[in-house]
């Protein structure tokens, strides 16, 4: 009879299960050798590729994030009103899966920022060895690893996820739902992006070096590289059914769990944004598991998708890659978008302007994201007629990002604004992001994409729509919903100072590599010419300070989590419903469901309301001089 | 609710306006002002530059104006001492407005596009007279090999690339491996070089002057490292810079010359190894070698002092012709440049060996 600790669920479980993974790995590779005739019967490259997609498996079935399927999938009697693994009763709840969607998202965020600060060190190894010319602290292999893994972590294991991780903690409350569609799926959602993240890394123990080939891994780069590429190969695989799974979550959730009376039109932005993002994701994600599983074949296999001499079309892998990566920006983004039109509004004690243009163009962002692929590849050597008709596509996208800023323009207009740390965010966001989607407009041009592809143009451009925009829009959410998710208020004076020298710092390290750029600088270099010095070292210093900036986020959340003032329900008197239960929400969120019987933000309307809750409070506007404020302790 | 306080002042929108138009055309000014590019080094150089202008003119206003509004938002509707609890109007839409917004950002971006279109067929355009030079450009880890072809039909090839002033030059570009991306930031031209496939651009060279020749795409290891020269000559030094060129491959091993008029024939091994040669563009050894007795401290390839102790001349010599033969632990195959036994005159290949045999006995 096995032990305790090996038939439950657990920590130990899970590592005893993940050398049974191994172990398997190299019976099948064994076996399967042997089986064909090849001597020596042990390769250390197939036992690896073969453990890096069964011992993360076997991780997670240790874990339990499959049990209650199994269970079920055995016969036994289900069990519907099961709850047990919901909710957290200590810290420690927090390191097993749990079909909470509170939990999950935060979860999701911690895990997500821990992979920000990761990302955000390689950036500054990074930039140690580019303040001068010639080679200083890392050799070229680990350079191009570096930023390699800076960009593959801080996209598929910081954006992605903790957008992921705000929506899966107040969408459910926002829609008066008591938790996700899929409780348990949100779960193994959840687990395998510590996985992939964990792959990802461990890419730099690989014989050879981690992988080297960019976050693009074109082939056949990625194809002759070192074992190290298969890492990202198989991480891509975890973090994309994450991703994938979740979005399936969001959009169950939003279509069949909304609250009485919350008609689509009565949703907040936030909930539209999460379902184009959902629909993005679902439609556009296969497209990089495919790309990546064509690698593996054949790197593994010696198939010849991506091969020349063997018949293998080169180009292939960009169409394919970035049918999946382009899109990929706006589920980036559009999250982003559905923060910042809450915190307008909220802060700006207005209703959001053009409410219906706002839902449409996410829709419209999610139909021409799929038709803009091909502007990454304008000097790719792909056939050339495809370039005009891209070139208008791409510019046309910016059409309902444009309706999007005007819109939110116009929800400040004389409003009321307060001025605290989410709003400021969501300010710098706005003015950031126009910068980026400028330079995003000048790159459809062709002609122009033709001197800049490739060089530091494109550095700054990407910094400016994912750093100015995306995680500016997650400080924006993280300290907006912080009272909401902890219970406590975080410091304001700390908050703002991590703003302005954020938005300082920022601008101070990206701004200049337009210059440069444009100048002639390459992108993915671990060293250039002497022209571009001294730019380059006013680049790393800001970068520095930047990095720096991050720790005073840091301290602020930690210390605000551990004894900041208590936060009461509804600290910014926002009208949507997860600002009307407890901070933080009891477990099931809502005693009974709240009906809906109106828009999301009628601010300044007399006797509008948005719902009504079970004891039949109303949630309408708070009237004037009535307000809650966050009490101090 | 509060509509009546949260009315702007219309001298504070006026003024707004007023310091938004000064700052577009400060900042248009700006941005034309500063010297973007490299030097305008052909005829396609100009037609982007223009275009950036264009684009410059255009973005500017849309900056100035979404920050303007931003900050005028910040200034004039910030909550006040005693305005805790007051709500703005509840402003839901303006259909007229909205309509507005979207369409003339519309219009102007399909019009840019139409623009930018025309800038595109100019600049591939082929000449409309006169014959168009042709050269071969293969990229491999980690070198560029340009391959010519001589007026009476004879090939030769060099690692540094040389084109004639004014006349338009067609680059037909491929890889032996990996994606590489063949680029003169001064042409502004650029395109990938594709396993399997063959890729062109071309370009009319304006300027004189020697410039540099840039992989854009990552290549792996020693991609930062992918740099040649770019010799734009005037007519007259091409032409006989292309007749010594012939003459030197059709003699099989005559005197090397360049079109500076550097190289003699009796070949300065340890000039050879830090410098290289500059006619056939052979990089210099030590770029990427630490060598004692040359002073270079290169790490891209391995110590030489310690990978060629004790070896001989015929196995030196064997190591810089098939550099693949035999691999320094803990470095890969493919990465130095397998063509030196083209690039180099065996007079300079001679000198060479000699040299590195006596500065690796020492």
């Amino acid at each position: 009879m096995l032990p305790d600790s090996l038939r439950h669920a657990g920590w130990t479980r899970a590592t005893f299960f993940t050398g049974l993974g191994i172990a398997f790995a190299y019976a099948l590779s064994l076996g399967a050798r042997a089986g064909l005739g090849y001597d020596p019967v042990l390769d250390g490259e197939a036992v690896l590729q073969v453990a890096l997609i069964a011992a993360p498996l076997f991780f997670l079935v240790g874990l339990g994030c499959f049990d209650y399927w199994f269970y079920w999938a055995s016969g036994r009697p289900a069990r519907p009103e099961d709850h047990s693994g919901h909710g957290a009763t200590s810290w420690k709840s927090y390191f097993y899966p749990n079909t909470d969607h509170k939990v999950i998202g935060i979860q999701y965020v911690v895990t997500s920022f821990f992979f920000l600060l990761v990302g955000g060190l390689m950036a500054m190894l990074m930039r140690a060895e580019l303040a001068q010319p010639g080679r200083q602290f890392v050799d070229p292999g680990t350079f191009n690893g570096l930023f390699s893994v800076h960009a593959s972590i801080l996209i598929f294991l910081f954006i992605i996820p903790v957008f992921a991780g705000l929506a899966n903690y107040v969408l459910p409350l926002m829609i008066g739902a008591p938790d996700m569609a899929f409780p348990r799926l949100n779960a193994l959602s959840f687990w395998l992006l510590p996985v992939a993240g964990v792959l990802m890394m461990a890419s730099f123990f690989a014989p050879g070096g981690s992988f080297a080939s960019g976050w693009t891994a074109y082939a056949p780069l990625s194809n002759s590289a070192p074992i190290g590429q298969v890492f990202f190969t198989i991480g891509v695989q975890f973090a994309g059914a994450s991703s994938i799974a979740t979005a399936l979550n969001f959009l169950v959730t939003i279509i069949t769990m909304r609250a009485p009376g919350m008609s689509f039109f009565r949703m907040p932005l936030l909930v539209w944004a999460n379902f184009s993002t959902s629909l993005l994701v679902v439609i556009a994600t296969p497209f990089i598991a495919a790309s990546q599983f064509f690698v593996l074949l054949d790197r593994a296999l010696g198939f010849n998708f991506f091969n020349a001499a063997g018949g293998g079309d080169v180009l292939m892998y960009q169409h394919v890659f970035w049918f999946y990566s382009h899109p990929a920006v706006y589920i980036m983004m559009l999250p982003g978008f559905g923060i910042i039109s809450e915190i307008l509004a909220v802060k700006s004690r207005k209703p959001i302007f053009g409410y219906r243009m706002m839902a449409f163009s996410l829709l419209a962002i999610v139909v021409l994201g799929f038709t803009v692929w091909a502007h990454h590849m304008f000097v790719s050597g792909m056939q050339s007629w495809i370039r005009v008709p891209m070139m208008i596509t791409t510019a046309i996208i910016a059409v309902p990002t444009g309706i999007k800023i005007f819109s939110w323009l116009a929800t400040m207009w004389r409003g009321v604004l307060k001025l605290d740390t989410p709003m400021l965010f969501a300010l710098g966001f706005l003015t950031m992001f126009t910068l980026g989607g400028i330079s995003g407009v000048m790159l459809a041009m062709i002609p122009l994409t033709i001197h800049v592809s490739d060089t530091y143009f494109i550095v700054a451009h990407i910094h400016y729509v994912l750093f100015g925009g995306s995680l500016f829009t997650i400080y924006a959410g993280v300290y907006y919903w912080f009272p909401k998710m902890t219970g406590r208020m975080f410091d304001e004076r700390l908050g703002k100072l991590h703003f302005w020298s954020t938005f300082v710092f920022f601008n101070a390290t990206f701004a200049p590599m337009h210059l440069i750029g444009v100048d002639g600088m390459p992108r993915r270099v671990a060293d250039y010419a002497e022209k571009y010095a001294g730019w380059n070292l006013a680049i790393s210093l800001a970068s520095f300070a930047l990095g720096l900036s991050t720790l005073i986020f840091v301290y602020n959340m930690v210390v605000s989590w551990r004894g900041g003032p208590r936060a009461v329900s509804n600290p910014w008197r926002a009208l949507t419903l997860e600002w009307q239960v407890t901070s933080p929400p009891p477990v099931f969120n809502f005693d009974r469901i709240p009906t809906v019987v109106g828009g999301p933000y009628e601010y300044g309307i007399p006797g509008a309301v948005h719902g009504i809750l079970h004891d039949g409070a109303e949630v309408a506007p708070t009237p004037a001089g009535t307000a809650a404020q966050p009490s101090k302790e | 609710m509060g509509g009546e306080t949260r009315k702007p002042r219309r001298e504070a929108i006026l003024l707004t306006a007023a310091i938004g138009l000064v700052l577009s055309a400060v900042g248009i000014l700006i941005g034309l002002w500063i010297d973007w590019f490299p030097a305008q080094g052909s005829t396609q150089a100009d037609d982007i530059d223009t275009l950036w202008d264009v684009l410059v003119i255009c973005s500017v206003p849309i900056f100035v104006g979404v920050t303007a509004v931003v900050l005028f938002c910040a200034r004039e509707f910030r909550q006040k001492p005693g305005e805790e609890h007051l709500d703005g109007p509840p402003i839901h839409g303006n259909t007229k407005l909205e309509v507005v917004w979207t369409a003339i950002p519309a219009l102007m971006l399909v019009t840019l596009c139409g623009y930018a279109a025309v800038v595109l067929s100019n600049i591939e355009e082929a000449p409309a007279s006169g014959q168009e030079n042709r050269v071969a450009v293969t990229g491999e880890q980690f070198t560029w090999t340009f391959e010519y072809t001589g007026a009476d039909g004879t090939k030769f090839s060099t690692n540094q690339l040389y084109v004639e002033q004014g006349k338009s030059v067609r680059f037909d570009v491929r890889s032996k491996d990996v994606i590489h991306d063949f680029w003169v930031p001064e042409w502004r031209m650029k395109i990938d070089a594709v396993p399997g496939i063959t890729t062109n651009y071309r370009v009319t060279p304006t300027k004189t002057g020697i410039y540099p020749v840039v992989c854009a795409e990552l290549c792996g290891l020693g991609h930062a490292f992918m740099r040649q020269s770019a010799h734009v000559l005037p007519p007259e030094k091409y032409a006989a810079w292309m007749q010594r060129m012939t003459e030197r491959q059709t003699a099989g091993a005559a005197p090397a010359a360049d079109g500076a008029g550097g190289q003699t024939a009796s070949a300065d091994g340890k000039a050879v190894f830090t410098q290289g040669v500059g006619a056939t563009g052979a990089t210099a050894c030590g770029a990427c070698h630490a060598l004692a007795d040359a002073g270079t401290s290169g790490a891209t390839g391995p110590n030489l002092d310690e990978a060629l102790a004790g070896q001989d001349a015929a196995a030196i010599k064997a190591s810089i012709v098939d550099p693949n033969a035999k691999i320094t632990d803990g470095f890969g195959e493919g990465i130095m440049p397998a063509n030196y036994a083209e690039t180099l005159t065996p007079a300079e290949l001679d000198a060479l060996v000699r040299y590195i045999a006596d500065a690796t006995k020492k």
